[in-house]
């Protein structure tokens, strides 16, 4: 594919972010093309999660510049990149236990009735709210899932994550993120995030996906953005590099020269 | 993974059950109070005995509304019965020294509950200091400036516009006694328990109260929802304090001294948690009947106050180590 040619939907350069004396990020540099693919792999602790709060709005990084389609924005809080059609699925997953699937889905975008009963009593439209969540279950091809009006917290870890999924893929329009959004999975439900993912790609938006199974970033991933203590190791693709040399790469065994992509 | 559809012993279920619907378990602790207390003394269940149950009622139940918001976002209001007071006294005293007509004496101390709110609100949700903190000094503050006010000297009733007490007016119904009052306190009731429960608004004071951090990512500005919630406490106050003058016929700066703890005790009694976004406001009710039936009760009974004292004292305890035990469902 030719996509680096193209100009990237988002631009990061230079992200940094300290916490306290602990230095997340160390000035990294990320692109992501239209309708590819992007996964970020590295080791525990290498930043992966904070890059991509750092590219949402959920962290504001000290130092480093976003562009999306090629103009300068700054996210001050999540909602500014979700103004932008930017959704993601953060690893500790965003949903509020004691609220049902259905006012997670929706929440902070809820649907109110129509007419006066939405307009003066701001009432919400709860059936709305249940069918279009049920829309984007099914739409994943979920099949544990049958009850929109059932709390989070009765919900299991996977099905929590697959949620967390719908709705990013749901809402997103613009690029979707995920971080880690299979490991609560099982083979199944990892298959369908998978198929979601590429479902995205056809669609044209552009995937950011951290994660840890190898094979899956081999087989889906255009492009692979490994990431070290801090620091971007390298970008490499799933057929310049194989599975060993990128865990290398990752782990600091191999080191990739830098400025080649 | 865990799953609820695990054989359930029948202690899980019913942990599951209260999880769920947590004004279950207030309901059941009403009914059998009025059970037992109607065995000892017939005479609480008469027309008269509950009249004045909810007359007597009416205003830490609406005080306890405020106070459920606030602990739904896992926060808590010592100052209650402070901005009430502060509330009631400055519209009492600009009604009667000042000559200012009730509906605005009235509209002036709703709004300065709404500051009192503002002030709290501002100062959890924007400096980020525990509600706890906040609420302990504001109710100082609140209570010095009443004092300031009033020189600590009540108002009568006759020294005011009548609209000033009309909380008091009587409506009979049904051969209960009433008053315009309880009726103005079943109304907040129902646009507070409307607001939870059908709007947006009520979905970001749960998701606020159960997981700030989650309510931050899903794009929800958790320090509006805390302000929010802080001044509609404020307004509420307010609205009590015009019930709380039709109520006592007069206006008195010691008219509800023990306000906070009796409406937090309606809240936790009312299965809301102290740990934010699980309850609402028919547990709130029901707990502050609870608290009420138990005066009320004890005294037919023949038992002197400290055993009602004793008697709510016990129950807060039992019901936050219920709380702690249906929480345990939480995976
Ligand atoms: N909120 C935080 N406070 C302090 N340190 C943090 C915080 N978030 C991340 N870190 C630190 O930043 C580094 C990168 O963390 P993270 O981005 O979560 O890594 P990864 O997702 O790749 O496992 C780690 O050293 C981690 O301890
Ligand atoms: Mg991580």
């Amino acid at each position: 594919m030719t996509v680096t040619t193209k100009q990237p939907v988002l631009s990061a350069k230079g992200i940094r972010k300290t916490f306290g004396r602990v230095v997340g990020l160390d000035g990294v540099d990320l692109d992501v093309f239209p309708g590819e693919v992007l996964a970020i792999i590295g080791d525990n602790g290498a930043g992966k999660s904070t890059l991509i709060q750092c590219l949402t709005g959920a962290l504001v990084p000290d130092e480093g510049t976003l562009e999306l389609d090629g103009k300068r924005v700054s996210f001050r809080r999540p909602q500014d990149a979700k103004d932008m059609g930017i959704e993601t699925v953060y690893q500790s997953l965003a949903m509020s236990p004691a609220l049902d699937i259905a006012s997670n889905m929706f929440l902070g975008r809820e649907i109110r009735k129509a007419g006066p009963l939405g307009s003066v009593l701001r009432m919400l439209d709860r059936k709305a709210m249940r069918e279009k969540s049920m829309a984007a279950v099914q739409q994943l091809g979920i099949r544990t899932i049958q009850n929109p009006g059932q709390r989070v917290e009765t919900l299991s870890g996977g099905q929590r994550q697959a949620i967390a999924v719908a709705r990013a893929a749901a809402f997103g329009s613009k690029l979707v993120l995920l971080d880690e959004p299979t490991a609560a999975l099982g083979v199944r439900e990892s298959g369908l995030v998978l198929d979601a993912i590429r479902a995205l790609r056809d669609r044209g938006l552009p995937v950011i996906l951290i994660s840890h199974n190898m094979p899956h970033v081999w087989e889906i991933a255009d492009r692979i953005h490994i990431q070290r203590l801090g620091r971007r190791a390298g970008v490499i693709t799933p057929s310049s590099h194989d599975m060993t040399e990128g865990v290398a790469i990752m782990t600091g065994a191999k080191t990739l020269d830098t400025g080649k992509e | 993974m865990t799953s609820t559809k695990k054989a359930a012993s029948p202690a899980l279920r019913a942990q599951h059950f209260l999880h769920e619907n947590p004004w279950v378990s207030p309901l059941v602790l009403l009914v059998l109070s009025v059970a037992v207390f109607t065995l000892l003394n017939p005479a609480f269940a008469q027309p008269r005995a509950i009249s004045l149950l909810l007359q007597q009622t009416a205003v830490v139940a609406a005080l306890a509304v405020g106070q459920t918001l606030i602990i739904l976002t896992g926060g808590i209001d010592l100052s209650v019965g402070a901005a009430a007071i502060l509330g009631c006294m400055s519209s009492a005293l600009l009604a009667s020294q000042h000559g200012l007509p009730a509906p605005a004496a009235i509209a002036v101390g709703i709004l300065i509950g709404a500051l009192c709110g503002l002030l709290n609100g501002a100062l959890v949700s924007r400096l980020k200091l525990p509600p706890f903190i906040v609420t302990l000094g504001t109710l100082s503050v609140f209570t010095a400036i009443t004092l300031m006010l009033t020189g600590g000297s009540t108002v009568q009733g006759r020294d005011m516009p009548e609209a000033m007490t009309a909380a008091g007016t009587r409506i009979p119904f049904l051969g209960l006694d009433l008053n315009v009052g309880i009726l103005v306190v079943g109304l907040v009731y129902l646009a507070v328990g409307f607001a939870l429960g059908f709007t947006a608004w009520g979905r970001r004071v749960y998701a606020v109260g159960d997981a700030p951090e989650a309510a931050r990512l899903a794009g929800i500005s958790v320090s509006r929802v805390l302000l929010s919630v802080y001044i509609v406490a404020g307004i509420i106050y307010g609205i009590a304090a015009w019930v709380l003058i039709g109520r006592a016929g007069a206006a008195s700066p010691n008219g509800i001294v023990d306000a906070n703890l009796a409406s937090i005790t309606a809240v936790v009694i009312g299965g809301t948690s102290l740990f934010g976004g699980r309850g609402g406001v028919v547990g709130t009710v029901l707990g502050a009947l609870i608290v009420q039936s138990f005066a009320i009760g004890l005294t037919l009974a023949g038992l002197d106050d400290e055993y009602r004292v004793l008697a709510v004292g016990i129950l807060v305890i039992a019901a936050v180590a219920a709380d702690q035990w249906i929480r345990k469902v939480r995976t």
